[in-house]
């Protein structure tokens, strides 16, 4: 495996957890904020997944480009988001990354690369390969990711998206977050082939299956599938294996999920992996790292601090706005 | 279907020996349920609607009894799990399929305006596509942009379909068993806020035909004509207005193909005056086709001009009072109701 090769050095080892446990609060903060009314609509939360946007994310240069999906929280963070404008847009308010228009399922930040979250499943994997193929057409080398799911999988536009990359050999990577649900949906239940990498190599493309949990393994393979996207070797496809730390949404309490696979998953929680790599291949302290995370959860109040105190968009400046499409 | 039925609920309240009150979601359950038992050719295809028993639960426990061949899971393949509804309607079943969210349907488009839609047609009557389409459509739960459209005005425009927008549990049932029976592709569209309110729905079997309109609330000074959740929100309106002695006819087309353009033109030529209330944006819908059919029919009649009450030309956004600036709202109902009036001559 690559990952047994390659040198972490500390400071990349920090920024990794720094990440995945920024995700982590960020979820878990939001959703009391949810509960306590403060945010409407579909809430896709992240928590169990952490390591594979983190993990990927680390391995882009700021050139490259993400498009995300209805669970696209992580991915914002770890592609460097402001929290603070997230919380407030994932609130409705006038400051937040959309002026309050998107809300959670449409989060995006054009500045950093992240084409943005979309509430239609399989919908951001031909906008990610357009990005792809307009690096190729002009021969810059900046590299896609498009991130989806076991669910976006079964759509054509997984299938369609890979094929026409792979023919053209355009610097697309696409990530398979294969949670093993869409919804209540099991993977087992909609395909007779479970190992959904496979379908890469049905089309000719270069395709693995990897822990989704080990912020490492991702790393490592998202490097490597990186490199060959610059170097013209792309598209590549990763399958990153990993399981939800609760329902579907934030209103889905996710009864169908197997208590004792939910806690199988947990001991591999990638937060948890992302800590002990920490301290066990950075070689940073325990005190240290409790430092790091009071640093993260005081970020995290302070955005939504600035989330909570931010006005509501005004309805006449929406008026005003929209006035061009009548 | 008797006349009386068509009536004011209070009239069908009288004719149903066994009033009981529902859920709309509860009415459309009842009638998959009734119709799987009759015929065994028909089937369900969608996301979730097995084990889980659908978003709105409409489909709970018909995986039980009918077992999984008839009540299917599907993956997330919207186009292809439509077009085999399509063929499996061409081909002897009747199979009725979900799209969780109207929204969805813009990746089905081709399988119903092109397969569906003219089948029979191109074939010259060799076959017939007895197919439901069911979704569900409308905003007001912070769902954004991809989630709360209202949708109609596409399906409308494509010869070669049926569509239905019931607003209440009674006519939800009688025409869901209906659209299962009949043989033109239907597009059965349902209203996410409209699930958990309640109506009345005799026991007895009873079916509603295509193409009748329901006149909710019957009276003399204005037409107001309105489906799917602007419903509920226009008899709000018209009962308010009542408190000052404004007397209104509110109309539920029920189906808007076909459309029972008489019931609509007979309340104008009675009451002179007309509102219609969609929540879809105004640009290309449903309600300015009805205004240019009554401007035909019952232009002499007509003591105002049409008043339309629509959405505003706009994507959908998240924020709760944004979202209300977008939809009609009982004041909006009112303010054009009093405009109409105020202009009469
Ligand atoms: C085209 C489309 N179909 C259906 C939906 C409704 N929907 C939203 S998320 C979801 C399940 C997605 O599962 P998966 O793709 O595996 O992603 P996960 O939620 O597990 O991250 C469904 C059915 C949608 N948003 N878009
Ligand atoms: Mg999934």
């Amino acid at each position: 495996m690559a990952g047994r090769k390659r040198k972490y050095p500390q400071k990349l080892l920090v920024e990794l957890y720094r990440n995945l446990y920024m995700i982590r609060v960020f979820e878990t903060r939001c959703i009391k904020l949810y509960r306590q009314g403060l945010i409407r609509g579909y809430f896709h939360p992240y928590l169990g997944e952490e390591a594979i946007a983190v993990g990927v994310c680390a391995a882009l240069r700021p050139k490259d480009r993400i498009a995300s999906t209805h669970r696209g929280h992580g991915h914002c963070i770890a592609r460097g988001a402001d929290i603070k404008l997230m919380a407030a847009e994932i609130m409705g308010r006038e400051t937040g990354y959309c002026g309050g228009r998107g809300g959670s399922m449409h989060i995006a930040d054009m500045s950093l690369g992240n084409l943005g979250a979309n509430g239609i499943v399989g919908a951001n994997m031909p906008l990610a390969l357009g990005s792809a193929l307009g690096s190729w057409v002009r021969g810059t080398n900046e590299v896609t990711v498009a991130f989806t799911s076991d669910g976006g999988v079964m759509n054509g536009t997984f299938c369609e998206t890979l094929n026409l990359a792979g023919a053209l050999g355009v610097p697309l990577i696409v990530v398979i977050e294969n949670n093993q649900y869409a919804v209540s949906t099991t993977v087992e239940e909609t395909t007779r082939e479970t190992e959904l990498y496979k379908r890469g190599i049905g089309l000719g493309v270069e395709s693995h299956r990897i822990d989704g949990n080990n912020v490492l393994e991702v790393y490592d393979y998202a490097k490597d599938a990186h490199k060959k996207c610059v170097q013209g070797k792309g598209p590549v496809l990763l399958e990153a294996v990993t399981y939800r730390h609760g329902g579907h949404h934030v209103n889905d309490p996710g009864l169908y999920m197997p208590k004792d696979r939910l806690e199988d998953y947990k001991k591999k929680d990638p937060c948890l992996l992302g800590r002990k790599f920490l301290a066990e291949i950075g070689a940073v302290t325990a005190q240290k790292i409790d430092e790091i995370e009071r640093k993260v959860e005081q970020q995290m109040e302070e955005a939504v601090e600035y989330a909570v105190n931010s006005p509501q968009p005004s309805v006449e400046e929406f008026l005003d706005d929209v006035r061009c499409y009548s | 279907m008797s006349e009386t039925a068509r009536e004011h609920p209070a009239v069908q309240k009288a004719s149903s020996g066994n009033p009981r009150s529902i859920m709309y979601r509860e009415a459309l359950r009842e009638a998959l349920l009734e119709e799987m038992r009759r015929d065994a050719s028909v089937f369900l295809l969608g996301e979730g609607i097995a084990r889980r028993g659908g978003s709105y639960k409409v489909t709970e426990g018909l995986l039980n009894e009918f077992g999984p061949k008839r009540v299917i899971d599907t993956p997330l393949a919207e186009a292809t799990f439509t077009g085999a509804g399509v063929g499996a309607a061409l081909t002897g079943m009747r199979p009725v399929v979900e799209i969780l969210f109207i929204d969805f349907s813009m990746l089905i488009l081709d399988q119903i305006a092109n397969q569906a839609a003219k089948l029979q047609f191109m074939t010259n009557k060799q076959c017939s596509v007895p197919m439901v389409l069911r979704t569900q459509g409308g905003a007001g739960n912070g769902l954004a942009a991809q989630h709360s459209q209202s949708l109609e005005a596409i399906f409308y425009h494509i010869p070669g379909l049926h569509l239905a927008m019931p607003a209440t549990p009674y006519d939800a049932k009688g025409l869901m068993k209906s659209a299962i029976r009949s043989d033109f592709p239907v597009v059965f569209i349902e209203h996410k806020l409209l699930y958990m309110t309640e109506g009345e729905v005799p026991e007895e079997e009873y079916l509603i035909p295509f193409g009748e309109a329901s006149i909710k609330r019957p009276g003399n000074d204005l037409t107001l004509v309105a489906w799917s959740n602007m419903l509920p929100r226009s008899l709000k309106a018209a009962e308010s207005l009542a408190e000052e002695g404004i007397d209104i006819e509110v109309v539920d087309p029920r189906t808007l193909v076909p459309l029972d353009k008489k019931t609509i033109v007979d309340s104008v030529r009675k009451t002179q005056h007309l509102v219609i209330v969609q929540e879809a944006v105004r640009r290309g819908g449903v309600a300015s086709d009805i205004a240019s059919y009554v401007h035909e029919e019952a232009f002499d009649y007509l003591d105002a001009p049409i008043e339309i009450v629509a959405g505003l030309n706009t994507p959908i956004p998240y924020n709760l009072s944004l979202e209300k600036a977008c939809i009609p709202q009982e004041v909006d109902i009112i303010e054009a109701v009093r405009r109409a009036l105020a202009r009469t001559v």
